[in-house]
């Protein structure tokens, strides 16, 4: 029988520590929503569980001086959604973690986790690659950051290299006219896993996208950063033929699976309905700014 | 609607008996109850769809410290296949090895053995260690594939119209000419159709607590629809004598038929006598989805011909369902209820029981019913639409009726359906504007409900209040509509009536909890029984007053003289009837045990109203009334309870739930994640309208109301699809890339 | 393997248990804390029979470590009644049929609770998907619904007539 231990401890450095030392047995415990099921499944048998929730890094959010945020990589959607001007600065992101699951799945599951997961389905991710965030990692060799975008690199993996930790989310400084949005396909109204997900951010000044970031979500084996739909906003008054565009690039970026959740076929053409939906609430909210 | 309206309790809403239990976490169900010593079973199971099992050796598992038993299926006694030994409708040569396979692995989650050991963990490393040789073979799950000619056969013994084959029955139902009929018909529309298995769907996973003493004296607790049902599975397949085994309900967390055989409860008893201790098994939600009984797929065509005035003359339906891997497919509902409804002069209804390599089928929520309605219900649709005829009048103008022979046999007595009709043509809800990509469909069904067998007692404390024990698990609030039955006869508050589910020790047998039947059946013998403690009390009374019993009668909890000339008696109550009791002969009480008779079918009607998102391929039903003849709403909120339930359910079936296989045959989808069941945000208020046009043959009116509000839901979703987009659909689910992919087709 | 003690407070009652360092909450509160009214329906989340809250966040009881609840506060359906005394929810489901076989019952009293915790007035739209991640087979939500909305607007009443005093 596996011996399984389970720490938590205070300081990033402890957690790092015991987590490198366990190598391949070692497992980061955040809001538990992806592990623990893994570990009910008998996919995962951990031999060391590392609880990173009394970090006070892990678990803050921050306002940073310049307007910026940062996330700790552990606190929950719930948590998140309950700070005062978040959701304001970042409806699509809070949105995004905050479809994972049902409610009480939001009181635990964390940003961190989810993109961890490595799951290219994975709620937030399009809304944090849209937005631009960067993540800070650190492991036995010190701290690094990383456009969040690059995390993912496979399904179930990432490019966090051995006994690093995803320590939080810094997400940019807005400039005025800007906002963002996320939507998935489901089937159900609540409790899927997404069909296919769209993370749109941008910025509008005089009716004009002058910046805009495209995430999508479900459609390849990684959350894929369309660069090509974003071309497409940029300068336009998000007029049909811009958001067309836009749309035509993210089916074109599509490189799905036929699988029990979605067909190629379906995934790719609804890829292009979210896109044109999601980048017409982003701008309506960024209107509003 | 009460057609009778001067009753105290029925038709009131009053409190449940089990009520406050069930909201305080208090209530025991199977997995909660424990036991002194009580050690873990778990289950190995094929990972083969099809295999020969050539050996298994559990040496190593029985050497692991911490495992007190394990139990192959040598274990279990064999039910020869060329003797068929039938329990109620299951035959016990496919019990035996559904429960564990014998020579053959039939299914990916088949059990091949158990063990029990004193921790979970430690059961299931054991279980790991059993070495199983299998030869793996080919497998087919798929009706189509199944009747290949080159399908692989389950089953040597098995031979349709004299060879190898997986067609395990046939069921005609005939009424007339269908020849003739057809050749009268002016418009005709034939149409195949497609579903996929689906599962009932309970929350609480089946479960169970057996203790066996070494006389072989065996307490069963377990989650079932059935107490005497399993303790004569459990009798057959163990060889304990049934008089040994007490088998006790424990609370059930529902069922819908999913509960009425057993999966555990056998290994469980053997696992505990070969132990010498109790034993609790529990399966997991994965082993619910792999390995228990969900309905069966199928594959329909069904023909309907009218002439243009509107009247049905000739109908038809083919109906292949998928047993699993033991036949025992449920095509008595789909060839029985289908077309029963109406009355149609030439009607020709077959099933066909076609076994593959799944899990075998078991009864969910008027077996087979809805499979046959969907198809029968959407070319009625697709008929009305040909005629120009609304697809209210369309039934209304061929609605059975009192005098009406069904196909299926019976001549109907007085019945409810054309009131249904005529509800739903009136409803506020049928004649409410729809929006833009919005429909409307409708849709009726039957179910055949039932009497059978039931056992109650009903007993008079000493401080002059009621206990009646019933013998049916209670799935949906009948204890709450008995306490009813019994305290209007009673003349008391139904707070004085406390209703128990008995087990096999303490109650009379009583058959299982499906069909439609706890209230009919157990109503009935609680009313005799009441009724026979009230001549009790009369005649006590009388004997007190030194008068004729015939002077006596029995009203509001109390006796009085029938009329002044009878004497001037102030009224004896209940209280101090019981209290003088001992000396007047003795306790007060009654039981009765009877096969009752006199079910008559339901009949429902619904209408749904959805919303098609046409760039996405979503549908989401935004209204829904579902109108049914309940005969007498004893308790109207269970009553409406169970019309909502089976609504949900068939939306579930008709837009997002299914099996899902990958390429070994495995089910790629065992959890409610993939499982797609409606959730609270997926449905809208579910609005019924209850007819009651009593059922003469019971005391109280009862007609069975559990089953049909699965039926008609379905078809009228897929209606109401067509009528929002102006397409037809001929499979289920009508999941978002079907819909898609049918709004994008041309033409 | 060697069990952890964990020392935690449920119901507002200090506890303490035994467990491995891999079980869940759920396994703890129905095994060596005999509180078996959180119920396991699929142990992943997905139906939330198991539901409580850990320092007033509502959670799934299956998808916390056991360990984690270390110092916290936990509440579970055992805790909802004040003895003889229903909580308005669930004298409210009682009184209006928002239950039928109940395992999903205990769960969907905690869920209702932590809404009206936070949202005194919520829409139907708001309950529905609040109550998104507790599954019902048997009653397909109407009434229960239909419950939390009355509860919701009675104690709003209550509330006010309690203020006013």
């Amino acid at each position: 029988m596996t011996e399984i231990r389970y720490l938590a401890p205070q300081t990033l450095d402890e957690a790092i520590g015991a987590f490198a030392a366990a190598g391949s047995a070692g497992r980061i415990l955040a809001g538990g929503t992806d592990l623990l099921v893994q570990m009910r499944a008998g996919v995962v048998r951990p031999g060391l569980i590392v609880d990173i929730k009394k970090i006070s890094e892990m678990i803050g959010i921050e306002e940073t001086a310049d307007g910026g945020f940062r996330v700790g990589a552990a606190v929950s959607g719930m948590v998140l959604a309950e700070h005062p001007r978040f959701g304001k600065v970042w409806p699509g992101v809070l949105e995004a973690i905050n479809l994972i699951g049902s409610k009480q799945v939001q009181g635990r599951a964390s940003a961190g986790g989810n993109l961890c997961n490595g799951s290219p389905a994975g709620d937030s991710v399009p809304a944090m690659v849209a937005a631009g965030a960067m993540v800070t990692l650190q492991g036995p060799d010190g701290r690094r950051e990383l456009p969040v975008e690059q995390v993912p690199a496979g399904p179930g993996r990432t490019n966090l290299k051995p006994g690093e930790i995803l320590v939080g989310f810094a997400l940019p400084p807005r400039p005025p006219g800007s906002s963002d949005a996320y939507l998935r396909m489901i089937p159900r109204t609540e409790m899927d896993i997404a069909v296919v997900g769209v993370g749109v951010s941008l910025t509008l000044k005089g009716g004009v996208c002058t910046a805009a970031r495209v995430g999508l979500g479900a459609v390849a084996p990684t959350v894929l950063l369309v660069e090509a739909a974003a071309h497409a906003l940029i300068g336009s008054r998000l007029e049909d033929a811009a958001l067309e565009k836009a749309a035509a690039a993210c089916s074109a970026a599509c490189r799905p699976i036929d699988d029990k959740r979605g067909t190629i076929v379906y995934r790719t053409k609804v890829a292009s309905v979210l896109l044109k939906r999601t980048a017409a609430i982003a701008a309506r909210r960024a209107g509003g700014n | 609607m009460n057609i009778v309206t001067n009753n105290k309790w029925i038709g009131q809403r009053t409190i449940r008996p089990d009520g406050v239990d069930k909201v305080t976490g208090r209530a025991a169900f199977a997995a909660d109850t424990t036991m002194p010593g009580m050690i873990w079973g778990k289950v190995l199971r094929s990972p083969h769809a099809h295999a020969r099992i050539k050996s298994i050796d559990t040496s190593k598992a029985e050497a692991l410290p911490g495992v007190k038993a394990v139990v192959t299926s040598r274990d279990i006694v064999d039910f020869p296949l060329d003797k068929s030994v039938m329990l109620g409708i299951q035959d016990m040569r496919w019990m035996c090895r559904n429960v564990m396979a014998r020579d053959k692995a039939l299914f990916p989650g088949h059990p091949v053995a158990a063990v029990a050991a004193t921790t979970e963990a430690i059961a299931a490393q054991a279980c790991e260690l059993i070495e199983v040789d299998y030869e793996v073979l080919p497998w087919s799950i798929e009706i189509d594939d199944a009747l290949k000619p080159d399908a692989p056969i389950l089953h040597d013994f098995m031979k349709f119209e004299g060879k190898p084959s997986n067609i395990a029955g046939r069921l005609e139902v005939k009424k007339g000419d269908i020849a003739q009929g057809f050749a009268e018909a002016e418009v005709v529309i034939e149409r195949s159709f497609a579903t996929r298995p689906v599962h009932q769907g309970y929350i609480e996973p089946h479960a169970c607590l057996i203790s066996v003493a070494a006389d072989n004296k065996t307490t069963i607790w377990s989650s079932s629809q059935g107490q005497f049902m399993v303790r004569a599975m459990t009798a057959y397949l163990s060889g304990i004598p049934q008089s040994d085994i007490r088998a006790i309900p424990a609370e059930i967390g529902g069922g819908f038929g999913g509960k009425t055989i057993v999966y555990l409860e056998p290994l469980a008893t053997l696992l505990a006598k070969k132990s010498g201790r109790p034993v609790k098994m529990v399966m997991t939600r994965e082993e619910v989805m792999r390995a228990t009984g969900p309905t069966s797929g199928s594959r329909s065509t069904v023909k309907i011909g009218a002439t243009r005035d509107g009247k049905i003359v000739a109908a038809q339906g083919t109906f292949y369902l998928q047993a699993g891997a033991f036949p025992g497919s449920p095509i008595r509902g789909a060839v029985g209820c289908s077309f029963a409804p109406y009355d149609i002069p030439h009607v020709l209804s077959v099933g066909f029981d076609v076994v593959s390599n799944r899990s075998k089928v078991a009864a969910y929520r008027a077996p087979g019913a809805p499979i046959g309605a969907y198809a029968v219900e959407c070319v009625l649709d697709e008929l009305a639409e040909a005629l120009k005829m609304d697809p209210l009048a369309l039934r209304l103008k061929n609605a059975a009726k009192e005098g009406t022979k069904a196909a299926h046999g019976p001549v109907y007595p007085r019945i409810g359906y054309v009131e249904t009709l005529e509800a739903a043509k009136a409803s506020p809800h049928y004649n409410a504007p729809l929006g833009k990509l919005q429909g409307r469909g409708v849709a009726s069904g039957f179910w055949f409900n039932a009497g059978g067998e039931s056992s109650a007692q009903v007993n008079i404390t000493e401080d002059g209040n009621v206990v009646v024990t019933t013998g049916h698990p209670d799935i949906g609030g009948s204890r709450a509509a008995i306490a009813n039955v019994c305290a209007e006869l009673l003349g008391i508050d139904y707070r004085r009536v406390s209703v128990l589910i008995g087990d096999t020790a303490t109650v009379g047998f009583s058959n299982l909890t499906g069909g439609s039947r706890v209230l009919f059946a157990s109503s009935i013998v609680v009313t005799q029984s009441t009724e026979k403690i009230i001549t009790t009390l009369r005649e006590r009374a009388a004997k007190i007053w030194d008068i004729d019993p015939d002077a006596v009668k029995w009203e509001n909890g109390a006796a009085h003289p029938v009329s002044p000339n009878a004497g001037q008696f102030e009224p004896l109550s209940l209280a101090e009837l019981a209290e003088k009791a001992p000396s007047m002969g003795g306790p007060i009480g009654a039981g009765v045990q009877l096969n009752t008779v006199g079910a008559e079918g339901g009949f429902g009607t619904h209408i749904a109203d959805v919303e098609v998102d046409v760039d996405l391929g979503i549908v989401r039903v935004i209204r829904y009334t579902a109108i049914q003849d309940v005969g007498r709403a004893v308790h109207p909120s269970y009553v409406e309870g169970q019309l909502q339930g089976g609504v949900s359910q068939g939306v579930g079936w008709a837009l997002n739930e299914e099996y899902i296989y990958n390429k070994e045959g495995k089910v790629d989808n065992p959890g409610f994640l993939d499982y797609r069941m409606p959730v609270c945000s997926d449905l809208p208020m579910i609005d019924t309208i209850m007819v009651e046009v009593p059922n003469p043959k019971h005391p109280q009116g009862v007609k069975g109301v559990g089953e049909v509000p699965l039926i008609p839901v379905m078809a009228a979703i897929s209606s109401a699809v067509h009528n929002a987009l102006g397409k037809r659909f001929y499979s289920l689910p009508m999941s978002p890339p079907k819909v898609l992919e049918v709004i994008e087709a041309k033409g | 393997m060697a069990k952890v003690h964990v020392t935690t407070t449920i119901n507002g009652e200090p506890s303490e248990f035994l467990c491995e360092p891999n079980d869940t909450m759920l396994d703890a509160l129905r095994g060596p804390l005999g509180l078996t009214g959180s119920k396991e329906g699929c142990a992943s989340g997905d139906c939330g029979a198991c539901s409580i809250t850990l320092d007033d966040r509502l959670v799934c009881s299956c998808l916390m470590l056991a360990v984690e609840s270390e110092g916290r506060e936990l509440r579970t359906i055992e805790g909802m009644a004040q003895g003889e005394k229903l909580h308005p929810l669930q004298q409210k489901f009682l009184e209006t049929a928002a239950l039928q076989c109940g395992i999903c019952t205990s769960g969907m009293l905690m869920s209702s609770d932590a809404l009206l915790r936070r949202n005194s007035q919520p829409t139907e739209e708001e309950v529905r998907y609040w109550l998104a991640g507790n599954l019902c087979r048997c009653t397909g939500y109407d009434k229960i619904v239909r419950a939390v909305l009355e509860t919701a607007a009675e104690m709003r009443e209550q509330g006010i007539k309690e203020a006013a005093q």
